[in-house]
């Protein structure tokens, strides 16, 4: 049994080949996970609850996703209906339930999210059965794979990352630049002002937790041809976007896609040369950022 | 509860429920001896994550048991089946168990728990020395351990150091046959895939002495994402990969490795792939994985086997999976030694399944026989074969030799101070 293989890793480092591969498989990994935490993260900054049912949102948008593609065999409307599909389930759950436990004691809110985690676990469970699906490649990307200085690189993988990088844009550009984005900005900090100046902060609360459903949908929707559905399929990514956000600093959007991608990074390389500690050297790495900087790597931007 | 019952229960109908209690706990199989029907217990798994293959389980059992008591039932008694669900959890599997005998008045026991479960089922079978088969457990030392042994417990299942050994076998051909020296493996890290991996690669070495284990995964159960395990295999360019991951985890870590082209770079060795309940989940299934049969309706290919196949399907509209032909083998069992016991009584039902050999559409040979000195399945069709992306899936499966699977079967008992 090897432990630690320092000379698979040193040898990955020193091939160009192993670089590529390893790199793009850690950027899949964490820029699946960036669309998941950011939503976690951004519900956070501005509505001031740890969504626990979030986990929940990527499971919707996996299986939203198949059964469009079921019905309709495009791929393109497969990821649109995951994406609006828990959008408009975000708003649904933010608007009759959520809304009700702001600024209650965070137990409540947790029992909440606990409760719906069950709920919607056995939703999906009635609406599509208890065992295991499998939604399937489309037949675009059923190609051989890309070879970049001897490194394997999946068509279906540049297509993920472009997709999950473009959220990220236009989701930092947005909140940065756009009248949207300082609104919600301005609620974070100091949402009674933003009420005192006529603007519905309702909206703006109910329109952030769909956002931040929509992109774990989005993930989800992504996901969904490389891995099987099963009702519960959320909870793991759950954990793992937990740890991107402590890592990155909760509520920070650049915190969180920097900590997806180290996540990423650290599983693919450290399966290398720690093939029995990858788990570990991620909760490793989050204990040193917590003692070293106890609000994250970017946990300033914290409103 | 007594706490509230308190002010309203007599003395006398305490006395009275006592009595009966006596006699329940005492010996409740024999009190209810005479009873027109014969109850038989099934704690299984029906929820959770593999609640598929417990459902798959009780729909074989309910097949055969409306046969046998549309023919008669067992010495002119109906069957009654109790199932109930113990979500997979071997506390909870031994507390039904001993309910359904206590309180219940099941006269015998199917166990329908995996391996984790059966054990506690086994505890109680022998405290309380009813008749029991274990249906689901593949667990080798359930019953080739000595310590196990009990009169009134039987194992009707494919056992792990029966498929390590065929799988081994068929592997090293194909390795001597193509040159495969340089092999990966990848299973879940847990009991089973540590203990299924180590024992395959113990017999592939017996076999083809210079095949090489190069790289090791050992991924989390259930977990969601194989793409960096995938990527490090490919980087060990091995010639042959094992895997002993199974159900979901297979199909997803299938469509992971597929987008790589893994499958065109290697020689993939999936035991637990040809399971319908995988075979018609994936969707781009790769030609040419060699995998175990678990339950396939063209292995064994008789006209028996088939049949059985289809009247599952058309009863239930789903295909039968490996639990299922181990539970329906069960109730067959049951059936032909109550004949040959003339009585439903457990302890001559138990010696009648001594040894007993029945006709059965899962038969290497169209028979299966209860092995006498370990109480286990034996004669059971085994074998591993490629498979194709569409109906049959493993067109030609290649039958395991039960000659040679006994004899090293045995030389492995000794090495682990069984015999």
């Amino acid at each position: 049994m090897i432990l630690v293989d320092l000379d698979a890793l040193a040898s990955c480092l020193a091939s160009p080949a192993c670089l590529v591969t390893q790199t793009t498989s850690g950027l899949i990994i964490g820029m699946l996970l960036f669309l998941v935490a950011v939503g976690l993260t951004l519900i956070f900054g501005v509505l001031k609850v740890v969504n626990f049912s979030h986990g929940a949102f990527y499971m919707f948008g996996a299986y939203f996703a198949m059964t469009a593609y079921q019905l309709t065999g495009s791929f393109a409307l497969a990821i649109l209906s995951g994406a609006v599909g828990t959008a408009l389930l975000g708003l649904i759950f933010e608007r009759a339930f959520m809304s009700r436990v702001y600024g209650r004691d965070v137990l409540m809110q947790l029992l909440v999210c606990y409760a719906f985690v069950l709920i919607f676990d056995d939703v999906v469970r009635m609406i599509w059965g208890p065992e295991f699906r499998s939604m399937g490649m489309p037949a675009a990307f059923q190609v051989p794979p890309l070879f970049i200085a001897g490194g394997v690189v999946p068509p279906y993988y540049l297509l993920l990352i472009g997709v999950a990088l473009a959220a990220a844009v236009v989701l930092g550009l947005g909140l940065a630049r756009s009248r949207i984005g300082k609104v919600i900005r301005a609620a974070a900090h100091n949402p009674g002002m933003v009420s005192a100046l006529g603007i519905n902060t309702g909206l703006i609360y109910g329109g952030v937790f769909a956002l931040g459903g929509m992109l774990a949908g989005l993930a989800g929707a992504l996901a969904a041809p490389v891995r099987s559905l099963t009702p519960g399929m959320g909870f793991s990514v759950l954990i793992e976007s937990f740890i991107v956000t402590v890592i990155g600093g909760m509520g920070s959007i650049l915190g969180a896609l920097i900590g997806a991608l180290l996540i990423g990074l650290i599983r693919s390389f450290g399966s290398l040369g720690f093939p029995l500690f990858t788990e570990g050297l991620m909760y490793l790495f989050m204990v040193i950022v917590l003692v070293s900087r106890p609000t994250g790597l970017f946990g300033k931007e914290v409103a | 509860m007594t706490r509230t019952r308190k002010p309203g229960i007599s003395r006398r109908s305490t006395l009275a429920l006592m009595g009966a209690g006596a006699v329940t706990f005492a010996a409740p199989w024999v009190a209810r001896a005479q009873a027109k029907t014969i109850k038989i217990g099934m704690p299984t798994i029906l929820s959770g994550r593999v609640a598929q293959l417990g459902t798959s389980s009780r729909n074989a059992v309910m097949l055969e048991v409306e046969k046998v008591n549309a023919a008669g039932g067992l010495a002119g008694r109906q069957i009654e089946m109790v199932i109930r669900d113990s979500k997979g959890q071997p506390q909870e599997a031994a507390r039904i168990a001993r309910e359904l005998v206590n309180t219940d008045g099941c006269e015998m026991l199917l166990d329908g728990e995996a391996s984790s479960g059966s054990f506690a089922v086994h505890e109680v079978a022998r405290d309380l020395g009813v008749l029991c088969i274990h249906t689901c457990s593949e667990a080798s030392s359930l019953t080739a351990d000595p310590k196990q042994h009990i009169p009134n417990a039987f194992r009707c299942v494919r056992q792990g150091i029966h498929d390590s050994i065929v799988g081994a076998g068929y592997a090293a051909g194909i390795a001597k046959a193509k040159g495969l020296k340089k092999w990966a493996t990848c299973s879940p890290d847990y009991a089973y895939g540590r203990d299924t991996t180590g024992e395959f690669v113990l017999y592939l070495k017996k076999f083809a002495p210079d095949v090489e284990i190069i790289s090791e995964s050992w991924p989390k159960l259930f977990q969601p994402d194989y793409t960096e395990v995938v990527t490090k295999i490919l980087q060990a360019k091995p010639q042959a990969l094992y895997s002993c991951l199974w159900g979901g985890d297979l199909t997803s870590y299938i469509d992971q490795a597929n987008i790589y082209a893994m499958f065109t770079q290697m020689e993939v060795f999936a035991v637990n792939m040809a399971d319908y309940t995988a075979l018609t989940v994936v969707k781009n299934l790769p030609k040419g994985i060699h995998s175990g049969d678990r339950y396939i309706k063209t292995f064994p290919p008789t006209p028996e086997n088939a049949a059985w196949g289809d009247a599952y399907k058309a009863k239930y509209n789903e295909y039968p999976t490996n639990w299922s032909w181990q539970n329906a083998t069960a109730v067959m069992f049951l059936n032909e030694a109550v004949k040959k016991a003339n009585s439903t009584d457990g302890k001559k039902v138990a010696e009648a399944l001594t040894g007993l050999t029945i006709k059965c559409p899962f038969g290497a040979d169209g028979t299966v026989t209860m092995r006498a000195d370990d109480h286990t399945l034996v004669g059971y069709a085994i074998g591993w074969g490629t498979t194709i992306p569409q109906e049959p899936y493993v067109p030609d499966v290649k039958a395991g030799d039960w000659k040679t699977i006994f004899e090293l079967e045995a030389e492995w008992k000794k090495s682990k101070g069984y015999t």
